[in-house]
């Protein structure tokens, strides 16, 4: 088996270069935009890094609590790769690729209580809400994970809850109040190719990595979940550096939220 | 009496009537209906003697047969590979048309390519859209080596090439990169020095999103002297 | 109750203020987003590439694949469940049927063409901004088209022709007649017609000038999109 390709990026890395004019630890170009569905969503935000676009909406409805959890609401996070952002993605059901994604991000919320959940209860043992995250891509130029727990926080950060008729959510009637965000824990993804780390990867870049960690951070530095992906191992130093780097990382990130 | 509706280099888009009479015949992405020459795709109005055509500034590469093009290996048979040349039907080489070295039976050809390499090759024949035959028996033409592999739209080649090859030549002297550049839009390219690689792809992106405007081989003159003197 | 004054404040013949963007997803082959009032549609275009399973390849030429997709947050009320609906599917062909009349798909035989159409926040008129947007799309992935094609809704809300309704339009009094259309308008060709509710023969003829008349207005945004990606080249 043949890999120019690979052979040829690992060989720039060496000479300390990636496939655009980025150092390894720089981010592409970054912007979020709010209430990109004001009208539709309840809370909405569209994120950049670079070429890559996603979107994320955020729907209220009332539910009833978990039996273990009578005075919480909750949330329920859901990716789905679109065909349309790039072409290896199929249609259907939402892929473990997606699944992956939309799972590291509800953990980082949820162990991270970026909301607090007894705050979205509204009457104990009856009635609570639960805040569905849709995150969609529309142009993967790389790095979905980072865009996509982006913009699941900005689209957190404008919501507005709906009025309530009846224990019904009235959509037709939003109210100023914010949603109970606590705490904003980011992600963000470190690559390992050969012996180097890097963040941000072009869709290019992501096409040789050996391994990557994607850290959840919290505003003070601790850490709220941790997911390790790729097909190779990491030793315990690597983990070391890249959760550093991951914290380093998010400072910069977390600008972005205002 | 034949008027032509739009001047020359005009970018006109689909259903944009172009000239109206008899006289004009359709060329590329022209057709005729009635009185009427109509674009058929969103590019630049050229005359060529009689005919009224488009110069496309998008679409999908069809292979014919004389292109080059550079494909990567993702078959290895047994009397050939097969090739993906961004068609969505992969291309046949055949071991005939890939070495006169006499190959035993039964070898294994991935000595010869092997899946992933990149081959630039040219079509000999285009018997269907799922039958392309290609080549490697040609100047020039072999697997290519370590290097950048770089996707443009297959319409620009033709301005990334330039007259006689004088836009991708004063890209490759200016760089000193070896640049090779198939109808397919695919573009292989090595250097040494990778700041110098890296303004060889920002150049080649610049001719591809500039290939409609006047006056480019000039800004691109400038653009690569001013880049290199930055560095 | 007579329909006078329209609820927007619109004149009955007034499209909403629209707007048009070709090449927003940099990855496709082709892309555009179409907004009309609330309604928001991108589209992008894949392809041609290879139609699996074989068995629905056309050795002739190319296949037109639509796919039209809500995103859960852009209703107008509850959350829509991810994944296709009878209604989607519906919108998906018709959306095909609206376009591959004006195509030339011959030089892509046994490949498919791939549209996806996402809705982003919608307001009524979501298979005809979807259908604009394809249009362009298709256009800016330089797939071989005999005219572009627009497509607006035409109706009768509280006895009055009107052009482009939207949500609040729709529902009004609960019976409004809602009129869904594409032309591909150098020759005046109808390639989209729905409608739901009831009016007369006369009154049907009335709603289709009406909306040819829309169409045209559209097309020359659309042809205006297209040639914008392309302007500004000449100063560096």
């Amino acid at each position: 088996m043949s890999n120019i390709e690979r052979d040829y990026y690992l060989q720039l890395l060496s000479k300390g270069f990636r496939l655009d004019e980025r150092k390894f630890e720089e981010y592409r170009p970054i912007t979020v935009e709010y209430s990109i569905s004001a009208k539709s969503a309840e809370g909405s935000a569209r994120v950049r890094i670079g070429g890559t676009e996603v979107v994320a909406g955020i729907k209220l409805e009332v539910g009833e609590p978990y039996e273990d959890n009578p005075d919480e609401g909750t949330i329920m996070v859901n990716m789905e790769l679109l065909p349309m952002s790039n072409p290896d993605f199929e249609s259907g059901p939402p892929s473990i690729h997606s699944i992956e994604i939309a799972r590291v991000i509800d953990r980082a919320i949820r162990e991270g209580k970026g909301l607090n959940f007894k705050k979205l209860c509204i009457r104990k043992g009856e009635k609570m809400w639960i805040v569905l995250i849709d995150i969609y891509p529309l142009n993967d130029e790389g790095n979905l994970f980072d865009a996509a727990s982006l913009a699941a926080l900005a689209a957190l950060k404008d919501a507005r809850f709906p009025a309530i008729v009846n224990d019904k959510a009235d959509y037709k009637e939003k109210t100023q109040q914010k949603l109970p965000l606590e705490a904003l824990p980011l992600s963000c993804t470190i690559l390992k190719v050969g012996d180097f780390f890097l963040v941000d990867p072009l869709s290019e870049e992501e096409k040789f990595l050996d391994a990557r960690l994607t850290v959840g951070v919290l505003e003070d530095g601790s850490l709220c979940s941790l997911q390790k992906g790729g097909d190779a191992s990491l030793s315990v130093e690597d983990i070391d550096t890249m959760v550093e780097l991951a914290i380093k990382k998010t400072k910069e990130l977390r600008k972005f939220l205002k | 009496m034949t008027t032509l509706l739009v001047e020359e280099k005009e970018i006109v888009v689909p259903g944009q009537i172009i000239a109206e009479g008899l006289d004009y015949l359709p060329g590329e992405d022209v057709l005729r209906e009635g009185d009427h020459l109509i674009s058929t795709k969103v590019g630049m109005v050229t005359l060529q003697g009689r005919f009224v055509k488009v110069v496309a500034l998008n679409g999908p590469y069809v292979p014919k047969r004389g292109d080059i093009v550079i494909g990567k290996v993702v078959g290895v048979g047994l009397s050939g590979w097969r090739l993906d040349i961004g068609w969505p039907f992969e291309a046949n080489l055949s071991l005939k048309e890939a070495t006169s070295d006499f190959v035993e039976k039964g070898t294994d050809l991935s000595k010869y390519f092997d899946y992933g390499d990149y081959i630039l090759c040219q079509i000999v024949n285009v018997a269907s859209v799922k039958i392309i035959d290609l080549s490697i028996r040609g100047p020039g033409l072999r697997k290519l080596g370590l290097g950048r592999i770089l996707s443009l739209p297959s319409p620009k080649v033709p301005r990334l090439i330039g007259k006689q090859g004088s836009m991708i030549t004063m890209v490759k002297d200016a760089t000193n990169c070896k640049i090779s550049i198939g109808q397919n839009g695919t573009v292989w390219l090595s250097g040494e020095d990778p700041k110098l690689e890296m303004l060889a792809v920002k150049a080649l992106k610049k001719i591809e999103a500039e290939s409609h405007t006047s006056g480019l081989t000039d800004r691109m003159k400038e653009f690569l002297e001013r880049e290199k003197n930055g560095l | 109750m007579a329909y006078e004054k329209r609820i927007d404040g619109r004149k009955f013949d007034e499209l909403r203020p629209f707007e048009a963007k070709v090449g927003v997803v940099p990855r496709a082959a082709g892309s555009a987003m179409f907004k009309i009032g609330k309604t928001i549609a991108v589209a992008a275009v894949h392809g041609p590439r290879e139609l699996y399973p074989q068995v629905f390849q056309n050795p002739t030429r190319g296949v037109l694949r639509c796919n039209y997709n809500m995103l859960p947050f852009s209703g107008s009320g509850d959350r829509v469940r991810p994944g296709p609906s009878r209604r989607s599917k519906e919108i998906s062909l018709v959306t095909e049927k609206a376009l591959l009349p004006l195509l030339d798909l011959s030089a892509y035989a046994g490949s498919v063409i791939d549209v996806y159409i996402e809705l982003i926040q919608t307001d009524a008129g979501t298979r005809c901004a979807g259908i604009c947007a394809a249009a362009m799309a298709l256009a800016d992935a330089g797939i071989p088209m005999k005219d572009l094609v627009s497509s607006v809704a035409v109706g009768r809300v509280g006895g009055k022709i009107v052009l482009d309704l939207n949500k609040e339009e729709e529902d009004y009094e609960g019976h409004a007649t809602d009129i869904a259309t594409a032309f591909a308008t150098r020759n005046g060709q109808l390639t989209l017609l729905q409608m739901d509710g009831f009016l007369t023969k006369e009154e049907l003829k009335k709603a289709l000038e009406l909306a040819k008349k829309g169409c045209e207005m559209i097309k020359e945004v659309q042809i205006k999109a297209l040639k914008e990606k392309y302007k500004g080249g000449n100063n560096e």
